[in-house]
């Protein structure tokens, strides 16, 4: 099975033809994933039990459809472990409402994605079972934390996987990647069945290369949840429906996402984008975003702690790892989550119960949710007089790896550009636009909350225009 | 010197809800252990909660019964700490906007009367049980996790023990009779902590407080502060200080003992639950919710007393429950007579109860029965005799009377017609008691009633045969 | 500033303990990460509301049905140590604490 060639589309019309069989295409996917994982450790586990054999009649646009499920999503078929030590042997008991949904269309669980553990970082290094490597170029990151699922994507193991995105966690490894990403409004996807980081913030999003198939599965897995008092009960549109028109789309550009923090070879690739888009029809001007300087410093307050007590309750009794050298009830605690966690959770652990403590809770907790609400009214300001902001996923391609793991001020200022649109829980996208000393450079698409279609109808513009899918990756690309 | 008391309490009372205050699992006493728990009970990873709409019900139901005021903008805060029966490491509850605040409760102590002060009443979930288990180990059921409670926070206007123990009858009395909980210490549907200090009077500083814990019934209660009060002051007294502890009630020693010294404050690292957004009560919803309220205690004894001209005593034992004082409201509507009707639950109701160790709806009583009953007697138709038994009967079996009386023949015989020959036959066969009678030996007269009776099975109407029988004496 | 009786602290209230040589590393990196965050002080925000949650919407209430649990045997599948039915964990030695 050649996935370059192929859209969710193009492959049910040969299961609808009879040209391929659903059993076929989970074999030819499961050769290709054994065959590529070794090099790039995309998969933490893969379903290798043999799909019964069945007809996907036309109506069933995802029967049959292998999909790649980050593994912080719960899934009663396979373990999932968070990619960390403390639920390495967790086998969750209910599936998640966006599985539950993806799979009553018919997908079928092919594998559970590595990731950064409890989607903490930016790079897929940290991982209990190694960092994924990017299919561009082994020696650099593939982004994170779903970098598993986005170079699963990118090396064609699949067409397209579930990640979730807290501070950019799908839009900056897509864009690293080449492939597209999105995070929908939060509230647009259930969290019911996802091991929860930040509870204000996380959002299952998609990546595939192609967008149409991104809006295909957003549109099945999106909805209010009875179970989820934050999901929203907006209706969800047919967003397979892509009009791919951006003439009179009033474009935002703000200077604080284009400035030196950017690198030039970025730089240069967004604004080839946006002039693609201005020669579509669509009006471009610069806009001020003065807060979203600030989004870094409150979203790692404000992450770390909600995490710092979602986290608390892998404490080894319930569930999960337990440490082995315990002599009292305090030992059950403190050595399985000393030993369980992996350093860059604890980091943040740490950061999050210091700001939560009594004497600090005003000035770091309550100030960063008193800066979030003024980086939120900037971007209504914003979304008063433009239908969408378009600037870099990221500020640089994919960084070494090993090169900021033991820097972490460094490492969570590459955030910068996705956190923003988290802390808003507006919709973004990242598309591929082009290369930049050989490595994929997205460009981000920011829209008001709910407004996933013009974020479609747009980056199927960029889709056609930049023909950046004609560029293949070093590892898989070959064939 | 003379020192003065302060007491402040914390009551925690499970809220009557057929589901979890953030989970549909259901709430069930007594069951199988992590046999009434589900994911979200257990803190699996991925879950979330949802809110009971009739535990938030029940809580502005009690806050309103205490007189307390709603807050309309309501969310919930988490309270993180780790312990085995707190699956989550952390509590889902209100801190910074309890959903009522500023109430009172009336007590009266030694004839004073007094309000208490609520400080602020809030929403919450329980936590699981641990148990003791083999030596080193301790067992946890989850299956009590997540009901809700409704968490009482006094200010500290009590100054004694009496006060408390006042404080703590009339609050579980008006909760008892909103309905919204069982209040039963026992079963620890309704748990107390209390923090007590002592300070010289005259002093405008309050003295340090001692957290006391472990008081598994009102007299525990009132005990424990009696001792913490006594030992606190003989420490004061004696020049010591007294340290900021947490102690709990012995019962063998009738003592309290130390169970830790505070250090510092606990940091429990509150701060708004992510999972919840907020939620506003409207208007509309807290009056629905206050006409639905019943009566309380109070306004009931009162108008027992005013309207229906019971006395004091009574109108407080009928009170006592919601239960009893429904059931007395029930049939004294059915057109019974109030004072009867009393009687009869006071005295023999109250007695069947004991015996059988019953709740009044455990009995087969209802008050269609017992008011039918009543209206026998009244009108005639059985005597207050015949009544206790067909009372046994029917509390016993359910029986409806007027039919029982029917079918076993007990109706009285009270017309003259029927009476009147049968009474003469009597007299007839016994001319000497009729002299013995008119010789002043009354004695006599009650011996005709006996034979009187005896013909007729106990079921002629003894007022009538007095009538009759005089009369007939008297024309002989 | 942040030093290593703080970070020890902090540690405590997360049940997390250090090695002397991660506690040296963590104080420096965490140090270097409020450094960071101290540059929120730089913004007045007299009178902002904090923002909390993000979703659009108030909490639906929840009808109190019941409605069907797991199995206790799905429940325990994943416990380290159980005991008739129960989770079992090391004693919980604090004189008869309830700790609510």
């Amino acid at each position: 099975m050649n996935y370059f060639d192929e859209t969710i589309a193009s492959v049910h019309q040969k299961l609808a033809n009879r040209q391929l069989s659903v059993a076929e295409l989970n074999q030819a996917t499961i050769q290709r994933i054994q065959q590529l994982n070794p090099t790039l450790n995309s998969f933490l586990a893969v379903n290798d039990q043999p799909v019964p054999e069945t007809s996907v009649d036309s109506e069933q646009l995802l029967a049959g459809i292998p999909l790649a499920i980050k593994d912080n999503i719960l899934t009663k078929q396979l373990k999932t472990t968070a990619a960390s030590k403390i639920l390495s042997n967790f086998q969750s008991v209910y599936e998640s409402t966006v599985t539950t949904k993806l799979l009553a269309a018919g997908m079928h669980n092919i594998g559970k994605t590595n990731m950064d553990e409890f989607a903490m970082g930016s790079s897929s290094e940290n991982s209990a079972f190694g960092p994924v490597k990017n299919p561009w170029n082994l020696q650099k990151v593939p982004g994170g934390s779903s970098g598993g699922s986005a170079a699963a994507v990118a090396a064609g193991e699949v067409l397209a996987a579930l990640g979730t995105d807290t501070g950019g966690s799908v839009r900056q490894p897509a864009s690293f990647n080449g492939v597209f990403g999105i995070k929908p409004t939060y509230g647009r996807v259930s969290r019911w069945g996802v091991i929860a980081f930040c509870s204000s913030m996380d959002q299952v999003g998609v990546l595939s290369r192609h967008v149409a198939d991104s809006a295909l599965i957003l549109q099945t897995m999106a909805g209010y949840d009875p179970h989820d008092n934050t999901s929203s009960s907006q209706p969800v549109p047919n967003f397979s429906a892509i009009n791919a028109d951006v003439r009179g789309l009033k474009i935002a550009v703000p200077d604080e996402f284009m400035g030196d923090g950017v690198a030039p070879g970025v730089r240069q690739q967004v604004q080839h984008a946006l002039d693609l888009l201005a020669a579509q029809g669509a009006q471009i001007d610069t806009v001020q975003l003065p807060h979203a300087q600030y989004a870094v410093q409150v979203y790692y307050i404000i992450a770390s702690s909600e995490a710092s007590s979602n986290l608390q309750r892998y404490d080894g009794i319930r569930y999960g790892y337990r440490s082995t050298e315990v002599q009292n009830l305090e030992d059950v605690y403190v050595h399985s989550r000393s030993e369980g966690f992996g350093d860059e959770v604890k980091r943040r652990i740490m950061l999050g119960t210091f700001a939560l403590s009594a004497g600090y809770y005003d000035a770091y907790f309550n100030k960063a949710a008193q800066v979030r609400t003024l980086i939120n009214q900037d971007f209504e300001k914003v979304f008063q007089n433009y239908d969408l902001i378009v600037g870099p996923t990221a500020p640089t391609t994919a960084f070494d790896l090993g090169s900021r793991i033991d820097d972490p001020v460094v490492m969570y200022m590459n955030d910068i550009l996705t956190i923003p649109a988290n802390l808003a829980g507006l919709p973004a996208a990242s598309v591929p636009v082009g290369l930049a000393d050989g490595m994929p450079v997205g460009v981000q698409l920011i829209a008001p909350a709910f407004g996933e279609q013009t974020i479609f109808n747009t980056a199927q513009v960029l889709e056609n225009e930049t023909n950046f899918l004609a560029q293949r990756p070093q590892i898989g690309g070959q064939n | 010197m003379n020192f003065e008391t302060t007491i402040g309490l914390e009551v925690h009372v499970e809220l009557k809800t057929a589901t979890k205050m953030f989970s549909p699992s259901p709430v069930t006493y007594g069951a199988e252990p992590n046999t009434q728990a589900n994911i979200i009970d257990f803190g699996f990873p991925g879950t979330l909660p949802t809110v009971n709409k009739q535990a938030y019900k029940l809580g502005i139901m009690t806050a309103l019964a205490l007189h307390a005021t709603v807050e309309h903008h309501t969310h919930f805060d988490r309270k993180n700490y780790f312990y085995p029966d707190n699956p989550k490491a952390y509590q889902i509850t209100q801190k910074e906007k309890p959903l009522g605040h500023d109430g009172w409760v009336e007590i009266e102590v030694h004839g004073q009367k007094k309000k208490i002060g609520i400080e602020e009443l809030h929403i919450e979930e329980d936590a699981g049980k641990n148990t003791h288990g083999d030596a080193g180990y301790s067992l946890v059921d989850f299956n009590r996790q997540g009901t809700p409670l409704v968490e009482i926070v006094s200010k500290p206007d009590m100054k004694s023990p009496d006060e408390a123990y006042a404080y703590l009858e009339n609050l579980r009395h008006i909760i008892l009779f909103t309905g919204a909980s069982d209040v039963k210490m026992e079963e620890g549907s309704m748990r107390v902590d209390t923090n007590i200090s002592v300070r010289p009077i005259g002093s405008d500083k309050l003295g340090q407080k001692v957290e006391l814990k472990n008081l598994n019934s009102f007299r525990h209660v009132k005990n424990g502060l009696a001792f913490e009060e006594k030992r606190q002051t003989e420490i004061l007294m004696a020049g010591g200080e007294i340290r900021p502890e947490t102690r709990r009630y012995d019962e063998a020693t009738a003592s309290t003992i130390l169970m830790r010294v505070k250090e510092g404050a606990d940091d429990y690292r509150y701060f708004p639950e992510p999972d919840l957004p907020d939620y506003h009560i409207t208007s509309d919803w807290i009056e629905a919710i206050r006409h639905e309220i019943p009566e309380m205690p109070q306004a009931r004894r009162q108008r027992y007393i005013q309207e229906l001209g019971i006395p004091e005593y009574d109108a407080q034992v009928l009170t006592d429950t919601k239960e009893m004082s429904d059931f007395f409201d029930q049939t004294v509507d059915l057109g019974a007579d109030p004072k009867q009707v009393s009687n009869w639950l006071m005295v023999n109701v109250n007695a069947y109860m004991n015996e059988h160790n019953l709740s009044l709806d455990e009995t087969q009583l209802t008050p269609q029965h017992l008011a039918t009953m009543i209206g026998l007697v009244k009108d005639g138709t059985i005597s207050s005799k015949i009544a206790k038994k067909v009372f046994a009967e029917t509390i016993s079996n359910g029986t409806e009377p007027k039919a029982w009386v029917e079918q076993k023949g007990l109706i009285q015989q009270s017309d003259p017609a029927v009476l009147t020959p049968l009474i003469n036959q009597v007299l007839d066969q016994n001319e000497q008691s009729i002299i013995d009678f008119k010789n002043g030996k009354d004695r006599a007269f009650g011996f005709l009633v006996g034979q009187i009776m005896k013909q007729t099975h106990g079921q002629a109407n003894p007022k009538v045969v007095n009538q009759i029988l005089t009369a007939e004496i008297q024309k002989r | 500033m942040l030093d290593k009786k703080l970070v020890r602290h902090v540690a405590q209230l997360a049940k997390l303990e250090f090695d002397d040589a991660t506690l040296e590393k963590f104080t420096s990196q965490l140090d270097e990460i409020i450094q960071m965050e101290n540059e929120l002080t730089k913004l007045d925000t007299t009178g902002v509301a904090p923002t909390t949650h993000i979703a659009r919407q108030e909490t639906a209430l929840r009808p109190d049905q019941p409605q069907p649990t797991q199995t206790r045997e799905q429940l325990l599948q994943n416990v380290p140590e159980q005991q008739a039915g129960y989770v079992k964990v090391p004693s919980i030695l604090d004189n008869g604490e309830d700790a609510q």
